[in-house]
């Protein structure tokens, strides 16, 4: 049963990705457009997000900053390392 | 089995923990169709369905003049205690953002 579970190569799955990245500085992608900048705090399965020192960018004009954000995984288009 | 996650310990380690953070706090929620809402959260789940206590609404809407000029007009609007269903839930966070 060598295959019979997902890739555990390091990095080699989507999720591995993301568990790879946390703690560094990302961008985080919604549908609406909007864009979040900050630091990955966690993610989860539904690609919920955790992120500090974040800054909101709408039309890529800096709008506001939070602290902390929980950000809903449904509303996600793309996480990218910064 | 010892890897099993029984939920209670290590904190902070997924983004729901965020959220418990901030029961009986004041919360700034992000929803969709451009509201906002600030108010004390009382409970959550992992849907993400909140309960909102002296929660401030507010609705960003576009107006449109005659003359084709769209301004954007803001409506406030005060509950005593409001149920947000989780889908239309963006972004919860802890303090008002500046």
């Amino acid at each position: 049963m060598e295959n019979g579970s997902a890739a555990q190569g390091e990095g080699r799955d989507p999720s591995g990705f993301l568990s790879e990245i946390i703690g560094q500085g990302v961008t985080v992608k919604l549908n609406s457009g909007v864009v979040y900048k900050g630091e990955l705090q966690s993610v989860d399965g539904y690609m919920n997000i955790a992120l500090e020192k974040t800054e909101e960018h709408v039309n890529g004009v800096k709008k506001r900053s939070y602290g902390d954000a929980f950000v809903r995984g449904n509303n996600v288009m793309y996480i990218s390392a910064d | 089995m010892a890897d099993i996650d029984d939920g209670t310990s290590a904190p902070a380690s997924e983004p729901l923990d965020l959220v418990r953070l901030c029961l009986d706090e004041v919360v700034f929620v992000k929803l969709r169709g451009d509201r906002e809402l600030k108010g004390r959260l009382h409970a959550y789940d992992s849907h993400c369905n909140l309960v909102l206590g002296d929660v401030e609404e507010t609705v960003y809407v576009v107006d449109e003049d005659d003359e084709d000029e769209e301004a954007v007009k803001t409506i406030s609007k005060k509950s005593e205690m409001l149920f947000v269903r989780g889908d239309s839930v963006v972004l919860i966070s802890p303090q008002s953002p500046s």
